[in-house]
């Protein structure tokens, strides 16, 4: 199962790891309380089931493919969401980290391109819309500055 | 043929409905499909190019043949994480 309109158990992905697993790496998304400046007071993540069920599976496999040590369990909030709550949750685990952290770094973008799931904001005043990631500046990779 | 064609986010605004069984001639391609859907919302038309398309549930190009019971829907840019 990949999409849940249940609040997500961090803990039970976690149980995910093997015994030859020496790193485990969590990547959380967590509904914030802003966005490109305006408040935000809710989402509604709305989802296209069994599409994004066969996509999310599909980029597992393909993250295994691509790092046969790695093992990657994820899963993704539909419904309503209040800030704070987590929205998505991967676990990648490996027997060392650096595997771990990059199929996990991967499985995050990965999700973010193709998986059929829409974001619509509420904001305190009422007004809603759907988040048009194509249009705002979303994630860059911000590197350390070395100071 | 009949598809069933669904819709989403933003594009289930513009349509109106969730979802609605379409006949089209034998033959019709998803581009076609969009190209009609162009004609009938103007919000529609205002997308340059066609999005990304799915059918039963896969991503597929412009020129795939649409097959009669085909579940298809074009998505507005998917916003997950």
């Amino acid at each position: 199962m990949y999409i849940t309109f249940n609040p997500i158990d961090v803990g039970a992905l976690l149980n995910e790891a093997r015994p030859s697993d020496g790193g485990v790496c969590v990547f959380l998304g967590v509904v914030r309380n802003e966005n490109e400046g305006r408040p935000t007071a809710s989402i509604q993540y709305q989802a296209y089931g069994p599409m994004a069920e066969a996509e999310m599976a599909r980029i597992a496999r393909q993250l295994e493919a691509e790092w046969p040590r790695v093992r990657v369990a994820m899963i993704h909030r539909a419904g309503s969401l209040e800030i704070g709550e987590v929205s998505v949750a991967i676990v990648a685990t490996a027997p060392h980290r650096s595997e771990a952290f990059a199929a996990c770094r991967a499985a995050i973008d990965r999700i973010k391109t193709t998986v059929p799931i829409w974001k619509k904001e509420f904001h305190p005043d009422g007004s809603s819309e759907w988040v048009d990631p194509t249009k705002t500046s979303g994630d860059r990779v911000i590197e350390p500055s070395g100071d | 043929m009949r598809v069933n064609l669904l819709y989403f986010a933003s594009f289930r605004d513009i349509a109106g409905s969730a979802e609605e069984a379409r006949d089209l001639p034998e033959g019709t391609r998803v581009g076609d499909l969009w190209r009609a859907l162009r004609s009938e919302h103007p919000k529609f038309a205002a997308y340059p190019a066609m999005p990304p398309a799915a059918v039963n549930h896969e991503y597929v190009d412009a020129d795939r043949i649409l097959r009669d019971g085909d579940e298809v829907a074009y998505l507005p840019p998917v916003a997950g994480g």
